[in-house]
């Protein structure tokens, strides 16, 4: 077939679609949204289903229901999103995959735009499943398609690990003929009911099943193995991305080393004895937390061998690897010589984009604020984040998804006044609804401002679950009291107007939800040229 | 061969569309290419970048080593400094000389265009005056390409047809617009002479 110019993203999305998918679940997070953006763009002509959930949760939820129902699904979510699902995601190892069910996650080392850089290659470990990670457009092609067949052979989900740059990275792949997913048959129920007499019965085969995923490890094609009789001191391993690294540097290091390529997870653990038997160093390249390097030395280390990596401090331990980074570890000279910076440049971070509603419900609520000083903003994650920045310098938090009402709700359960929540429309479908249902339950002295801007901005405008009059009449069927509820409209010529209700909400002794509803100007913009 | 280059700018100036044309006329071509991109926060006003790589061989990394770099392409001036320590000796720095300023801490003009004139192989383009010259300022990254255009090793007319599906795919009326920014931009640079 004819090569097609891909985001790694995309990559794995068309492999999913060539492996016979039959619904797709997601929720949007950098550097992971590309991977729906394309399933829906490509759902429409083809057939099968390409939702946006209304968060990671409901998401694995769905797409283990696609499974257990006999076809051929996939999940995908950012790191943090496995977060979310963690739970299902744990548990499905129990019960076990039925029609294929591939969950990718998206790492974000560097931090990119992410909260953290967790390693989703430990979850994987943590839930004893098999997990690929490629490091080119191709091979996350192949191995998707490769996920599908995997997990329905051994019955158990199968994740796909990818990271920012490949996740972000725009090349080519050669794609192979389309199979069709074959329905099957509904499999034993009793292995999804998890009470204690099945769910001790279903970790016993799990526990089973590993050492024929090592096996299957140990005889992926996507592992490779040279071992160099020239060079009896050092063996490199690489892992994922990472492999890029070394291969752009290998033919500079001489003798030439031996060299493990790592792509599948448990780790390929008989290629590992045949390169650490030949040489004296081992040098683990991996991009994010040192797994396979901790799990190679454990505590005890390899007598009379060294293992180097990030933990020996070759490598850093924090951010994204890069080709310089490698040369580094590698002992190879750095192209660059020392050079200055021409003169001081200014940093130029992201913001609200001009005339954004955000910036004027900031601009109230520091104008309300100005008689309480001790006031703490809980915030959450989307565009209004940026509120941090000066000029607004407006919010005080940013954790996880939907985390500001509960924090809010906490503090104001031990005297802090005013206790505000700031959180988006989207934000608040994902994980807002229950924390607001307990503080209504209790009409705890806070004030909730949901900034209702009818998307989920961030991430380019993908659909929001809790906008516009669904989302007022959800907050009234919490629980949260018609009178304190209160709807404004920021824009500067309200400011005033805004910043008195806001005032006026934070002195009301109960809690109060105030709506900000404006339309996000991008998406407006979207919608204006949709109908030029 | 190999051709290294950083597509600089902030988000919103159009890195992204410089940048999927250059892959495009590079498979039109037979070339292989990686090329990264900034989504999600960054895109919001701030500064992006993108490394791509052109070679007749293999390509493995997605990045660019620094030192290693043979054109900077900006659409920005400020931006166009941000990348210089990847820059090769006999790297180039083609870049808008109109700056974007959106922050307050903007640093003098003079003193930015100073440094990359300091830069030996440096262009700076009025972008901004040829856009709206070809129809509107918004086609400034088209400009830019087209100054970029004879040093890629690309032909130019795999440039104009990646160019033109780009833009049919998205807004018919905006196709000729921009290969008129384009062919401006490419003027300037065929006219500068570089020693
Ligand atoms: S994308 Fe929308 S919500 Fe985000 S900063 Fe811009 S206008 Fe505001």
């Amino acid at each position: 077939m004819e090569k097609m110019v891909v985001l790694g993203d995309e990559a794995v999305a068309l492999g999913a679609i060539h492996a016979g998918l039959a619904a797709a679940y997601s929720y949007p997070g950098t550097p992971a949204s590309e991977i729906m953006e394309f399933l829906i763009r490509e759902s429409k002509e083809k057939r099968f289903i390409a939702t946006w959930s209304v968060n990671e949760k409901v998401a694995y939820e769905a797409a283990l229901g696609v499974s257990y129902a006999g076809k051929r699904a996939l999940v995908s979510m950012k790191h943090v999103g496995l977060n979310v699902a963690a739970d299902p995601f744990i548990n499905s190892s129990l019960t076990g995959a039925n029609g294929g069910l591939v969950v990718v996650v998206a790492d974000d080392p560097g931090m990119h735009s992410s909260q953290n850089e967790q390693d989703s290659r430990f979850y994987a470990h943590f839930a004893r499943i098999f997990c690929y990670e490629p490091s080119s457009h191709q091979e996350a092609y192949e191995m998707t398609r490769q996920a599908f067949e995997l997990s329905e052979a051994i019955g158990l989900p199968v994740m796909i690990r990818l990271v920012t740059r490949l996740a972000h990275s725009r090349s080519y792949l050669v794609p192979r003929e389309p199979v069709k997913g074959q329905a099957r048959q509904v499999g034993e129920k009793s292995h999804w009911t998890l009470l204690p007499i099945n769910a001790r019965r279903r970790f016993e085969v799990v526990l089973n099943k590993q050492a024929e995923l090592k096996h299957f490890s140990e005889e992926s094609p996507f592992n490779r193995l040279e071992l160099s009789p020239e060079n009896s001191s050092l063996g490199i391993v690489a892992a994922g991305i990472a492999a890029n690294y070394v291969l752009e540097n290998l033919p500079e290091i001489k003798p030439q080393p031996s060299y493990l390529k790592v792509s599948t997870y448990p780790l390929p653990e008989k290629l590992f004895r045949k390169i650490i038997e030949k040489v004296e160093t081992l040098l683990i390249i991996e991009e994010g937390y040192p797994f396979i390097e901790s799990t190679l030395k454990g505590i005890i280390g390899l007598p009379g061998k060294k293992i180097k990596g990030k933990l020996s401090g070759d490598l850093p331990l924090s951010g994204e690897l890069t080709p310089d980074i490698v040369r580094q570890a590698l002992g190879l000279p750095l192209f660059i010589r020392e050079q200055k910076k021409p003169l001081p440049l200014a940093a130029r971070p992201p913001q609200l984009c001009p005339g954004c509603p955000h910036a004027d419900t900031f601009l109230a609520l520091k104008e309300a604020l100005k008689e309480f000083p001790q006031a703490i903003v809980f915030s959450d994650i989307g565009c209004y984040t940026l509120g941090y920045f000066p000029p607004y310098s407006s919010i005080d938090t940013c954790v996880c998804m939907g985390a500001s009402i509960g924090m809010a709700k906490g503090a104001a359960d031990v005297g802090q006044h005013p206790s505000v929540a700031v959180i988006g429309d989207s934000t608040f479908g994902h994980s807002g609804l229950t924390p607001l249902l307990e503080a209504a339950r209790s009409n705890s002295r806070m004030t909730v401002i949901i900034l209702d801007n009818g998307t989920v901005a961030m991430t380019g405008g993908q659909k929001s679950y809790a906008s516009g009059n669904f989302l007022l009449k959800m907050i009234e069927g919490l629980g949260v009291k018609r009178e304190h509820l209160r709807v404004i409209e920021p824009l500067p010529r309200n400011l005033t107007k805004n910043a008195e209700i806001i005032r006026e909400e934070i002195n009301y002794p109960g809690l109060s939800v105030i709506v900000a509803v404006r339309e996000c100007l991008q998406e407006a913009r979207k919608k204006k040229r949709g109908q030029e | 061969m190999k051709y290294d280059l950083i597509l600089a700018g902030v988000g919103g100036q159009g890195i992204l569309s410089i940048a999927f044309i250059i892959d495009r006329a590079a498979l039109l071509q037979g070339l292989n290419f990686k090329q990264t991109e900034v989504h999600g926060m960054a895109q919001r006003g701030g500064a992006v970048q993108s490394h791509l790589r052109l070679a007749d061989g293999p390509i493995y990394s997605d990045l660019i080593p620094r030192g290693k770099c043979d054109l900077i392409l900006s659409v920005e001036p400020l931006e166009a400094l941000r990348y210089l320590e990847y820059l090769d000796s006999q790297g180039r720095v083609i870049t808008n000389s109109v700056p974007y300023v959106n922050i307050p801490d903007y640093p003098p003009l003079e003193a930015i265009l100073e440094a990359i004139k300091k830069v030996k192989f440096h262009l700076l383009v009025e972008a901004d005056k040829l856009a709206r010259e070809a129809g509107s300022s918004r086609a400034q990254n088209m400009v830019m390409l087209g100054a970029a255009s004879p040093f890629l090793p690309l032909e130019s007319e795999n440039l104009k047809r990646a160019l033109k599906e780009f833009f049919e795919s998205r807004d018919e009326k905006m196709v000729a617009l921009n290969l008129r920014a384009f062919e401006l931009g490419r003027q300037v640079a065929l006219k500068q002479s570089w020693e």
